[in-house]
């Protein structure tokens, strides 16, 4: 198959990422973080999601450009009917 | 529910990658092997996370928080005993016989190896399930949107009628999931699980965080619950001194030996994930895999279920003078809170309006609120959007797993081999695809039906029980003792079933009326809870399969031994595993997860 899933996946978490952390850094401070302990829970869990999705996406990438060797010779075993 | 533009964002960009992915896959469906086996191409670590995604519907998020807020740590049962000895199982022993037999369906496999009348019956018990399943996942999804008001704000915007949710509901996430299944076949099913996969970690790893930091850590949970949701094997000698009313004896033999060795290893709605691994190497490896997140599944799903019973009230008041105005509902059922216990509010009779009590005059729970309102809680807007999209991926997922399941199964074990025999691929290819519409249109009519009639859930799911669990007799017999003929498999497999109807006809659990739920014939015997006659149930049916086969075997004649090169232990080559690196093997992975297991069992004993 030659869609290489971590591309569109580390895209979507990347996007999302973003835009949690954007929205997490103009509301920092704001009352409805009394919800998540005090914590600024959209900043920090949108630059986990950057994190995660680029490096999806950089992994994907670098799939795509070196393809894997096929599988080594002489593994495969007699097949029944 | 207070919904922002953010949440609603991140809701859409999901949508549109789910199906994004769909449309990039259309190109490659080329054959029926591409859109039905996803071509046989995937590596292996794609399989194994579909693998578990598969079963990680969320009836089984939202079921597990529940049993966790119930139960407590002891819940954990159902994924350590009842999954991982039965993933490494079908990994290591029987994934060589699944992908190497060339077989491409499960049910196809009992054709290569007995013949074709039990094929038939495997074949027809299992589509008819899959559908319905299907079905009742949707019909959930559909309530729990209607519950959390998910599309309240939505509708009323629009000026439309809120009734209509439920069926905005069945009908956005039918086309969705046709969508994306019709395009890319199981190769767009099993990406959007891995998906979901990740979506579910990410929406759900900070609801523990912040829930556990909340209650002040885990000493602070264990301090706030009684002692005994702490514990997964205290009091497990005896069914009266533990909260599932379950002895040790049923726990092991029901659910981790037959129900857990039932699913994981026959069941092909996970079993075709791995069949679509790239070699017989991956397919072994993708159950393996598959359990490592499994094992610490329990801390994403059953925690925040124990968080929400220990989260004390005084932060709950707090919060609620902290709610703006016109959030009236900050939590689900907020009224009822105050009956309730921790998170879980009282469940409200839909006719009166009153909160409804037990036999012992005690407010009856409702647990099944616990996840979501786990969310609602301790989620602010923006990451909401996130938990809920988990929330929604997971229920998709869960339907298309079914419905892929069900295309394979009709096409090639049903269509091809009784109706249409020797058309040519393309047409085959076709049929895929239009079994899509077929099935989801099915499952929105077991969804209505399930929304028309209160006890048609608790009866497919009794018929679910009863159909799957004498199955893995007849998988353990054919793949390891060479003897076993298809007669006796067919005979054993059929007298398994109604061995299973007969003991559910005698039997009831306590303090339970007759009938649907047991006893219908005549009771006999009285177990302590339905979970028990659940185990036993299915202990019942296996024994009764597994002797009639061998009795049978015995004295019918056996397939010539050179037929069963490649479907039988005994007399197929062993994996070769030389080759690979040593922390790579799939028996030294087994070992390893075995030893984590021990492990953990340990330290929440």
């Amino acid at each position: 198959m030659s869609l290489d899933l971590r591309i569109p996946m580390g895209l979507m978490f990347l996007i999302i990422g973003a835009l949690l952390a954007i929205y997490g850094i103009f509301t920092r401070g704001s009352e409805i973080y009394s919800r998540s302990a005090g914590m600024d829970i959209n900043l920090i869990w949108g630059i986990v999601m950057l994190v995660f999705g680029l490096s999806m996406f950089l992994l994907g990438r670098r799939g795509d450009k070196h393809p894997k060797a096929p599988p080594v010779e002489g593994t495969a075993r007699p097949l029944g009917h | 529910m207070n919904l922002t533009t953010i949440d609603w964002l991140i809701m859409l960009l999901y949508f549109v990658f789910v199906l994004g992915i769909g449309f990039a896959l259309k190109r490659f469906m080329k054959t029926s092997k591409d859109f039905l086996q996803a071509g046989r191409a995937l590596p292996a670590w794609i399989c194994g996370l579909a693998f578990i995604s598969a079963n990680l519907g969320a009836q089984e998020v939202i079921g597990m928080g529940a049993s966790g807020a119930k139960y407590g740590i002891v819940t954990s049962h159902f994924y350590w005993i009842g999954a991982i000895p039965a993933m490494i199982f079908v990994g290591v022993f029987m994934m060589p016989f699944y992908y190497g037999s060339k077989a491409r369906s499960v049910p196809e496999f009992l054709r290569l190896r007995f013949d074709e009348k039990t094929r038939a019956w495997n074949a027809c018990s299992f589509a008819l399930m899959t559908v319905f399943s299907s079905g009742i996942s949707m019909y959930a999804m559909a309530r729990l949107i209607q519950t959390l008001h998910v599309f309240d704000k939505l509708f009323i915007h629009l000026g439309l009628p809120l009734d209509w949710i439920f069926h905005f509901a069945i009908i956005l996430s039918a086309v969705i999931v046709l969508c994306y299944i019709f395009l890319g076949g199981l190769t767009s099913a099993i990406y959007n699980e891995v998906l979901q996969f990740f979506l579910i970690v990410a929406g759900f790893l900070p609801l523990v965080w912040v829930g556990l930091k909340n209650v002040g850590g885990w000493s602070g949970l264990k301090a706030s619950l009684p002692s005994a949701y702490m514990h997964s094997w205290q009091g497990m000698g005896s069914s009266h001194t533990n909260p599932l009313g379950v002895d040790w004896f049923g726990l092991v033999a029901g659910l981790g030996f037959v129900l857990s060795f039932g699913y994981w290893c026959t069941d092909f709605l996970v079993i075709q994930t791995a069949m679509a691994a790239n070699s017989e190497e991956s397919a072994r490896r993708v159950p393996l895999i598959a359990a490592i997140p499994k094992m610490f599944f329990p801390f994403l799903v059953i925690l925040p279920g124990l968080i929400a019973i220990g989260t004390p009230m005084v932060t709950r008041h707090v919060m609620g003078q902290a709610a703006p105005v016109g959030m009236t509902a900050t939590t689900s059922g907020s009224e009822n809170l105050s009956a309730g216990r921790g998170l879980i509010p009282a469940k409200v009779d839909p006719v009166s309006g009153k909160i409804m009590l037990d036999t012992q005059g005690q407010p009856v729970l409702d647990y099944d609120l616990a996840i979501p309102n786990m969310l609602l809680h301790y989620f602010p807007t923006g990451i909401l959007g996130l938990g809920l999209t988990a929330l929604l991926a997971s229920f998709m997922s869960g339907m298309a797993g079914n419905v892929t399941a069900f295309n394979t199964v009709w096409t090639f074990d049903l269509y091809q081999s009784y109706i249409n025999k020797g058309a040519s691929d393309a047409h085959y290819l076709k049929m895929g695809r239009w079994t899509t519409v077929v099935g989801i249109l099915i499952s929105m009519g077991t969804a209505y039906v399930v929304l028309g009639f209160n006890n048609i859930m608790d009866t497919l799911q009794l018929v679910f029980s009863i159909v799957n669990a004498p199955l893995f007799a007849t998988f353990l017999l054919g793949m390891f003792w060479k003897r076993s003929t298809g007669h006796a498999a067919f005979i054993g497999l059929v007298s398994g079933t109604l061995a299973a109807v007969l003991h559910h006809g005698l039997t009831v659990p306590a303090a339970t009326a007759t009938g649907i739920h047991g006893g219908w014939l005549h009771v006999v015997h009285v177990y302590p809870s339905a979970m028990a006659l659940n185990f036993y149930q299915a202990i019942f049916a296996f024994t009764v399969n597994f002797v009639l086969t061998v009795l049978i075997s015995l004295v019918t004649k056996p397939r010539p031994e050179s037929e069963l090169v490649g479907l039988v232990y005994s007399l197929t080559p062993k994996p070769v595993e030389h080759h690979m690196a040593w922390y790579a093997r799939p028996s030294v992975i087994a070992v390893g997860l075995l030893v984590l297991l021990v492990g953990l069992n340990l330290i929440f004993k």
